[in-house]
């Protein structure tokens, strides 16, 4: 057995859910290899090289490959990925955007979104927005496989000392282009890795209000998050959104403020060690899931939370 | 420009699902069904463009059982204008929808196709992918924005970090995201027009497409329950269990 696993990165440093994904694949067994696909993108295959249990750095750099355009990047992995018996991915924008594309080229099933390994070839998944965990039996001779990145541990990221080796190119397809990317920029944590997130929904009134989970999540060193209601709404910009369709979060404590809990926001953060929520519907779903509840006005506990942090 | 828009069958957002007592899949008899939400968001951005004058057809396929028809009802209800439905019992995976995808578009030949980026049942998330690249098009994913060129399509992307544009060559495969419009609900004059609207039955074996499933579902479980934990009175109580309790601040 030999594992393949396709790094996210932005050129310059490699995304923590790619070290999650190399733990899944350890889990799997056999050789490890990752794959950095990307333009001026060496120090990221230096730093994947460094790894623990990483066996061999893959580097494809290319200026076609610099902004991870799927029709790019899909060929290259699919020309590899003979050699392999399973390519995993996270389960990002970047990694859903590219496996199914690379699927296809190999006339392979996916496996999406895997929160645990039984076998070589077999898996758990959820489906339902979580509200089932499906146990799938994969009989293609390719495992593809995208990774639940909260469902495994971080491998370290120091430890290993692979060899970097270039591999072939497979051209330009010609058939999009980048524009540009607006990305959102802030001091504090990323949602999917920090130990502490404070999410705000529909209850919070508007986007001026977040400043008050603001204040609290930088006492925390929390990230900041949003139900699908608050960023439908306009409060907050799209990568706010934890749910079903957004972020998956597990932090040791999530903190839902006037949040009310429709499933689909439920999972995207029902697996977290302990969860908060301050709403001031008794009667809201969300309480049924919380470890603490508090039942007041969200405008009057979140500067009397501030405060009371600081003591 | 025509534009196709595949809609699926899938157990309604709203219904709370329940698993089946021989672990062998969730419970779908007497569930109420209804297109998966991500396809509404597709079909009314298709019905846009066609309102817009950009497009001058709207096709609405969709694959599986006999009753997937009233899927396809829907969206001619919406405003579609003719339907296909590919009928087969075998519980599709997205690679056999994919290829089933590819046979129509063949015979179709859209400029567009405009689809969900994930059904709600499998939440896959991987049709379109799959779909773009056995036709060999540009894909744009997740998108909340499009907008028709010369030629070629601009899309934002919903992505983690934040929004990324992009301009695909047409023909393209897009998958949509819930913020890209607000679908409609379709008026009852146009329920009763949609039953008289085409909608051509054609079978796998007629497309020459294989659908034979490649993974097999040992067993469908529930996931760990959640108990709900207390109530705290005040926030001074909440910080003190947070810091003492559960020390995790």
């Amino acid at each position: 057995m030999a594992v393949l696993v396709v790094a996210e990165h932005d050129n310059t440093e490699i995304k923590p859910a790619t070290l999650n994904t190399v733990t899944a694949a350890g889990q799997i067994g056999g050789e490890l290899a990752i794959l950095v696909v990307g333009h001026n993108c060496r120090p990221v295959a230096e730093a994947a090289a460094k790894i623990a249990g990483v066996g061999r750095v893959l580097l494809a750099d290319q200026p076609h490959l610099e902004h991870h355009l799927a029709e790019n990047v899909a060929p290259l992995v699919a020309s590899l990925a003979r050699d392999y018996s399973h390519v995993l991915a996270p389960a990002t924008t970047y990694g859903k955007n590219v496996m199914p594309r690379v699927a296809a080229d190999l006339d392979v099933a996916q496996i999406s979104d895997i929160s645990g390994i039984e076998s070589a070839d077999t898996f758990i998944r959820p489906i339902y927005a979580g509200n089932a965990l499906a146990v799938v039996q994969s009989r293609d001779s390719i495992k593809l496989i995208t990774v639940r990145g909260t469902a495994f541990d971080a491998a370290p990221a120091e430890g290993g000392s692979a060899a970097v080796e270039s591999v072939p190119d497979t051209g330009d397809q010609g058939l999009s282009r980048f524009v540009k990317q607006d990305l959102s920029v802030s001091e504090r944590p990323e949602l999917t890795t920090a130990h502490i997130v404070i999410s705000g929904g529909r209850g919070m009134g508007s986007g001026e209000n977040f400043a008050l989970l603001e204040t609290i999540a930088d006492k925390l060193g929390a990230a900041v998050g949003a139900s699908r209601a608050a960023v439908d709404a306009g409060f907050v910009p799209n990568d706010y959104q934890v749910g079903q369709t957004g972020k998956i979060v597990a932090p040791d404590l999530y903190i839902a403020v006037g949040i009310s809990g429709a499933i689909q926001h439920l999972a995207g953060m029902k697996d977290s060690k302990v969860i908060v929520a301050i709403n001031k519907d008794e009667e809201a779903p969300i309480f049924q899931i919380a470890d603490y509840g508090l039942a007041a006005d969200l405008f009057d506990v979140l500067p009397e939370l501030a405060k009371e942090l600081d003591k | 420009m025509k534009v196709l828009v595949p809609v699926k069958r899938v157990i309604d957002a709203n219904v709370k699902i329940r698993i089946k007592a021989d672990n062998a899949g969730v419970e779908t008899t007497n569930v109420k069904m209804s297109m998966n939400p991500f396809d509404e968001v597709a079909v009314e951005e298709a019905i846009r463009l066609r309102e817009a004058g950009t497009a001058q057809e709207v096709i609405a396929v969709s694959l599986g059982v006999a009753r997937c028809q009233e899927t396809i009802r829907t969206a001619l209800a919406m405003g579609a204008d003719r339907g296909i439905l590919v009928e087969t019992d075998v519980e599709l995976e997205p690679l056999a929808v994919a290829k089933l995808l590819q046979a129509v578009v063949e015979k179709e030949k859209p400029d567009l196709v405009i689809m969900g980026k994930q059904a709600i049942d499998g939440d896959c998330n991987q049709t379109g992918q799959m779909l773009a690249a056995l036709l060999g098009w540009a894909q744009g994913t997740f998108i909340s924005k499009l907008a028709i060129g010369q030629g070629t399509a601009e899309v934002t992307r919903e992505i983690d970090g934040g929004l990324e544009m992009l301009s695909l060559k047409m023909p393209a495969v897009v998958t949509v995201d819930l913020r890209l419009n607000e679908p409609r609900y379709a008026s009852l004059p146009n329920i009763m027009k949609a039953r008289k609207k085409p909608l051509e039955r054609l079978l796998p074996e007629e497309l020459g497409v294989d659908v034979a499933p490649r993974l097999v579902t040992l067993k469908v479980e529930e996931p760990p329950k959640r108990q709900a934990g207390v109530k705290v009175a005040n926030v001074a109580e909440l910080v003190d269990k947070l810091r003492n309790e559960a020390k995790v601040i």
